[in-house]
């Protein structure tokens, strides 16, 4: 790993406007020393992509509670892809079932974090996972 | 008080070092509370049941006369699926009922909008024209079961939706109860189902009340709402004193507009939440009711009582429940009942034990209108009114929570009242300082949580939750029936009546007379909220400040 800064995007894909994980997320990243952009509610895939090559991020953060995570997280890796982001980390959280957490690894999801997960396995996996 | 306080007597026992507690509202609680607490805080209220400021209850026999109503939130999927569920708890006790939309309805988007995909009918039910109300409300008695709509963005559209269908169905709309949740101030702090910016989202509250205050005047058009505001992070004394603050823009506003505040003060309602410590929660709830009478009565000086009156619904008291070890759940949500009749709220919804991962099952459901009837049925709830009344320590706590609710509104006050510190974002930053504290301490432990953060499961014997499936095939459905009224109703007069609805909005009239012909003519939620959008804009949601602002 690098001395510079980790940078990190959190966005909030879709309609679902539960952001309290989200914020509270933000806060434990900056915590951490990280360099944090919370994008708001309300994002389409398109504009999490084009703001995830913009800012030149380390790690795109996705939180997602209305049980949409499937269709919004296939969106946004073709999206992904297409800016060529494929070599930053990509991590999810929310409302995550057992059986959809696979799914998601399988996309390119690394970390998957379901409701309940502690702030610091967050702020750990980014540490050891982001190159 | 009649009895002389007495000092407990010196003994060994002191000695022993007992633990400070203070609760989440930040009072330090005392270990024995005396008469003479009661009385240095300020003393009892002496005031009856139904008498102002109503700290002990709105009515003067409360449950004796009539228990709370049960009120589960429920919707999913479409109108027929959801149809069904509201039959399956009507003919199991529950005696109003709370419709839950999807989020494509919430944010004004038709279920075939781009940004629609994937979530139609997923968390609650999908409604795109008065054609889906027609079918969600079939065979439901309006004037035996309450209705009310979790609408906040959109809600002026499913106000009209729903006025016109009980019109269409032959009812009075003069005599129409019912309440629309419709606090979209609280939306831009937590939930989240904004539309437009913040003034014009307020005139729009506005343009519901002055509406309903003269068409349909027993229709409840805004339900304020510290609920959420408790979910995304405010202590219980902030959760009310901000709804307060907000509960004032909408009267200002509605003022503004000419009307007298006997006019629709009576018909203003909260939604309050019910989770934490329950000695702390009656505390404010009649905290609250005594405030809001003073707010009401004294300062906008209404001459009809009721004006003052906190209506409610309490309940929920989803941040408490756990995924962890769900059946806790189960009894969390009686402890949480218990909170809201002790309370006295009119209204009673129980988050159910399986709500804290999905939507829930009907097992769960039926589980949670149980446990409520419980305690009408064989706890003796609905026997006497404030049944806490007159302890020292709940009337100690009640003086103390009204101090507290005064404070957290001064503080709105000094950020330069709620609609600025909305529209700057400060109010979100506060509030998400105090989830990431409240998550800090569960994670360190200095909140405890039962099977969160002691006694835990190890974990293989982690319970493997079931999830509420999500239908594709409904979604499609769905989109069908939507383009069947599209090509069936007379575009025309959608046209028009869309062209009387901006131009309204453009002037500043009040839209809901456009809506009304607009939601008649069977024009669709994306349709009637773009065309406000067209005139208002859409909300930007201020994110780089919010976790920089103390």
């Amino acid at each position: 790993m690098s001395n510079r800064r980790i940078k990190v995007l959190l966005a909030k894909p879709g309609l679902d406007g539960h952001d309290v994980g989200a914020k509270v997320v933000v806060h434990a990243l900056m915590e951490a020393g990280f360099e944090v952009i919370y994008t708001g509610l309300r994002q389409t895939p398109g504009e999490i992509a084009a703001a995830a090559a913009e800012a030149d991020v380390d790690v795109v953060g996705l939180s997602i509670l209305s049980g949409a995570h499937l269709p919004l997280c296939r969106r946004i890796r073709d999206l992904l892809q297409e800016k060529g982001l494929h070599d930053t980390l990509w991590i999810v959280g929310g409302n995550i079932p057992e059986a959809d957490r696979m799914v998601l690894k399988q996309l390119g999801y690394r970390g998957v974090f379901p409701t309940g997960s502690r702030t610091d396995e967050i702020v750990n996996f980014i540490r050891e996972n982001v190159k | 008080m009649t009895s002389k306080p007495r000092d407990a007597k010196p003994s060994a026992r002191q000695a022993i070092p007992i633990r400070r507690i203070v609760n989440e509202s930040g009072i330090e609680i005392k270990p024995l509370y005396t008469a003479d607490d009661v009385v240095s805080t300020g003393g009892v209220d002496a005031s009856r049941p139904g008498e102002a400021p109503f700290t002990r209850g709105i009515h003067p026999l409360m449950y004796r006369h009539r228990p709370f109503t049960m009120r589960q939130y429920t919707g999913f999927a479409n109108a027929a699926d959801t149809n069904e569920r509201f039959k399956y708890l009507i003919a199991n006790g529950q005696t109003g009922l709370n419709v839950a939309f999807d989020l494509a309805t919430q944010c004004g988007y038709d279920s075939d909008a781009p940004e629609a995909i994937g979530e139609v009918g997923r968390v609650g039910m999908a409604i795109d024209t008065l054609r889906d109300f027609e079918i969600a409300f079939d065979g439901i008695d309006l004037d035996a079961i309450t209705v009310s709509l979790t609408i906040n963005g959109a809600a002026a559209v499913l106000i009209a939706m729903y006025l016109a269908m009980a019109e269409k169905r032959g009812y009075d709309i003069a005599k129409l109860r019912g309440t629309a949740q419709n606090d979209i101030l609280k939306e831009f702090i937590g939930r989240g189902t904004w539309i437009y910016p913040v003034d014009p989202s307020v005139k729009l509250v506005a343009d519901t009340i002055e509406y309903c205050a003269k068409v349909a005047p027993k229709y409840s058009p805004v339900s304020v709402c510290g609920y959420h505001i408790r979910e995304s992070g405010a202590t219980p004394a902030e959760e009310m004193g901000y709804a307060f603050s907000i509960a004032k823009a909408y009267t200002d506003a509605a003022l503004a507009r000419g009307l007298d505040i006997d006019e629709f003060a009576g018909r203003l309602s909260f939604n309050f939440n019910i989770f934490g410590n329950l000695f702390e929660q009656v505390a404010k709830f009649r905290a609250g009711r005594r405030h809001w009478a003073k707010i009401i009565l004294e300062e906008y000086g209404a001459k009809k009582p009721d004006s003052g009156w906190l209506r409610m619904i309490a309940g929920g008291g989803g941040f408490g429940l756990t995924i962890e070890q769900p059946e806790n759940n189960i009894v969390r949500g009686a402890y949480y009942a218990l909170i809201a009749a002790l309370a006295g709220a009119q209204t009673m919804a129980l988050c159910c034990y399986d709500e804290a991962y999905t939507i829930p099952t009907p097992k769960a459901q039926r589980l949670s209108l149980r446990t409520m009837q419980l305690l009408i049925e064989e706890i003796g709830l609905a026997d006497t009114v404030d049944p806490l009344g007159g302890s020292y320590y709940i009337e100690t706590l009640t003086n103390q929570l009204e101090e507290k609710i005064v404070e957290a509104m001064n503080w709105v006050d000094a950020k330069g009242g709620i609609v600025k510190a909305v529209s700057d974002g400060v109010i979100q930053a506060k509030v998400s300082q105090y989830a990431y504290q409240r998550q800090k301490a569960l994670e360190s432990g200095a909140l405890r949580k039962v099977g969160v953060n002691c006694y835990m499961d190890s974990d293989e014997e982690k319970p493997e939750v079931a999830l509420h499936g999500y239908d594709e095939m409904g979604a499609i459905e769905q989109i069908e029936s939507l383009r069947k009224v599209r090509a069936e109703r007379s575009n025309d007069a959608v046209a028009r009546s869309l062209a009387t609805l901006r131009a309204d909005a453009q002037a500043g009239r009040n839209v809901m007379p456009a809506m009304m012909e607009s939601v008649k003519a069977y024009a669709t939620v994306g349709e009637m909220s773009n065309a406000l959008v067209d005139v208002y804009g859409r909300f930007q949601e201020p994110t780089k400040i919010w976790y920089r602002v103390a």
